[in-house]
């Protein structure tokens, strides 16, 4: 079996961020960047389900400006066996996401898709569900317990009620929650070892993808600040407060 | 042209966010169709025709669609697409699970979880965890949306009377089959639409100390909420937690208790009416978007809170 698993390169979760003061995104230069958490997680899952002997490769893609190797690269180190980075500046879409993976999945015929159910950049939640669309393949999105059947996967997602279960056949593609599991760090020697593995550079031009938003971003704002509270000196006070201020209890 | 807003229900009753994703959709267009997709779910068509603003029910009744796979609704609503402009659904997972799918086979960019409707084609919504605001115009003929629910009012249930029609089912898609659904039942209101909710962190240091936390939603009938860490400790399930990749609520009154307040969870919660926040750590990023910060031991201040709720004539329910 093989695994393909999509990473992208975020502003780092830590990271408080700033809006540009001309107001047409956020500030991104000297900010520590790093891999979208839950793809992390879906590194993890392929790797364990490799390390199962349940995969024979797992093939890390990302799509980005030349730094945003540095996830494929990182994907290297824990475990992947091969990297492919498409090249493309400036916003990608989502949609355009999906259709360079899909040529992509196209010649490298995985058996597997994974890769974090959101980026925390857009916060869109879209690309899954959006490939899984073109290709015509089951969908098994925010993951948090994948079993691995020779044609099957059951995978268990988390939903607003609680968990659903649900079974797909193979190929398929998974998207992953953070609890899914807990991504491992690399180790010093395997970041080295990452470095000689195989890295294919391509253009989403060369995959005869365009990539020109359709959604124009007309203006990109700091949200309404929150009136400065107060500090409550005891208990008493703040019900006293909430009951009488406020109004609330 | 009109808005097709896809219901989320459970053949038995409307999902109540689903009365806030119709007041949206009403906001982009004044002709809003719901489809419903179900089996054995005429009692829910028929609540959806008497919801205000709602034009037109298209119930399609089959027993593939009992349980909601997005596989199987898609195709359904290819079928029904060329007639309309929008399609529209709560950003829930119901909604996110669905949504993109239908965009990508309708090649439409799609606009993910608008708080806002600007104008027929432009919305707001947020971006990184809620930390900006993104003002966005889809430039597609046809627009996918999903709609934050807790953004807009919920549609009055009554004073509408729309046709209710019947729709045609689609094939169904093999590859995926629907095993189970576990839903963890409680007696407290659902987080997500809950007056009050009050939420532990890691500052509770067990699972077993959350029952403190229990004892004063009990008297507040509060919901119960939890930031990543006290979720990933182990202290309580996920359907607990409140953040960017968990649930976003905007309840009148949020209690944050041992909460540090990391970006990620504020991205939940920031927008509810009153914020408390009791920490002993006074540098504690909670405060910064707390109305009340209360500096303290969370093991002697909820003892006392709950004291002082004991005292009270009355409470609000």
């Amino acid at each position: 079996m093989k695994i393909l698993v999509a990473v992208k390169r975020v502003i780092d979760y830590n990271v408080q961020i700033r809006v540009k003061e001309d107001n047409s995104g956020v500030v991104t230069d000297n900010v520590k960047m790093s891999t979208n958490p839950p793809d992390d997680n879906a590194i993890e899952e392929a790797v364990k389900i490799k390390e199962a002997g349940k995969a024979k490769e797992i093939v890390a893609i990302t799509i980005g400006d030349d730094k945003a190797q540095e996830t494929v690269r990182k994907a290297l180190a824990v475990g992947a066996d091969r990297g492919i980075h498409v090249k493309a500046d400036g916003i990608v879409e989502p949609l355009a996401v999906s259709k360079i993976l899909k040529a992509v999945v196209e010649k490298e015929k995985p058996d597997l898709v994974f890769m974090g159910k959101q980026a925390i950049d857009d916060d869109c939640n879209q690309t899954g569900q959006m490939l899984a669309a073109l290709l015509d393949w089951p969908q098994a999105t925010f993951a948090s317990k994948i079993e691995v059947s020779e044609k099957s996967l059951k995978v268990t997602r988390e939903v607003d009620e609680g968990l659903e279960t649900i079974e797909v056949n193979i190929p398929a593609i998974v998207t992953c929650d953070l609890r899914l599991n807990e991504p491992r760090y690399a180790s010093l020697p395997n970041i080295m070892k990452a470095k000689k593995k195989p890295l294919d550079l391509m253009t989403a031009s060369d995959l005869g993808i365009d990539t020109k938003p359709r959604i124009e971003q007309i203006k990109v704002e700091e949200p309404p600040k929150r009136k400065a509270g107060i500090k409550v000196s005891n208990v008493a006070e703040l019900v006293n407060k909430l009951k009488n201020e406020a109004k609330v209890i | 042209m009109s808005v097709l807003l896809i219901a989320e229900h459970n053949n038995k009753e409307l999902k109540p966010f689903t009365l806030n994703v119709i007041n949206a959709a009403t906001q982009i267009d004044e002709d809003v169709h719901v489809l419903l997709m179900g089996h054995s779910a005429d009692a829910v068509a028929k609540s959806i025709s008497e919801v205000s603003g709602v034009k037109k029910v298209i119930h399609v009744d089959n027993p593939t669609y009992e349980n909601y796979l997005a596989e199987n609704y898609v195709p359904v609503i290819l079928n029904l697409a060329q007639n309309y402009n929008h399609i529209v659904s709560a950003a829930n997972t119901f909604g996110k699970n669905l949504m993109p799918r239908v965009a990508a086979k309708l090649d439409t960019s799609q606009v993910s979880d608008i708080i806002k409707v600007i104008s027929a084609d432009t919305f707001l919504r947020p971006i990184y965890a809620g930390n900006a605001f993104a003002t966005v115009k889809s430039n597609d003929s046809k627009k996918c949306i999903t709609v934050r629910p807790t953004s807009f009012d919920p549609a009055p249930s009554s004073g509408g009377s729309a046709e209710i029609v019947k729709g045609e089912s689609a094939e169904a898609f093999s590859p995926t089959k629907f095993v189970k659904k576990e839903e963890i039942k409680s007696d407290r209101p659902e987080l997500g639409t809950a007056r009050v909710v009050i939420s532990g962190g890691r500052g509770m240091q067990s699972g077993d100390n959350f029952k403190l936390i229990t004892a004063i939603a009990d008297k507040l009938n509060a919901a119960i909420g939890a930031s990543r860490a006290a979720v990933d400790a182990g202290y309580i399930t996920n359907d607990h937690q409140v953040g960017q990749t968990g649930k976003v609520v905007v309840p009148d009154l949020y209690i944050a208790v041992g909460i540090s307040g990391a970006i990620q969870h504020l991205a939940g919660m920031k927008e509810s009416k009153v914020i408390v926040a009791i920490n002993k750590d006074g540098e504690a990023p909670i405060f910064s978007v707390a109305d009340y910060g209360l500096e303290a031991d969370l093991f002697e201040a909820l003892p006392q809170f709950l004291e002082e709720l004991n005292k009270l004539n009355t409470i609000q329910k």
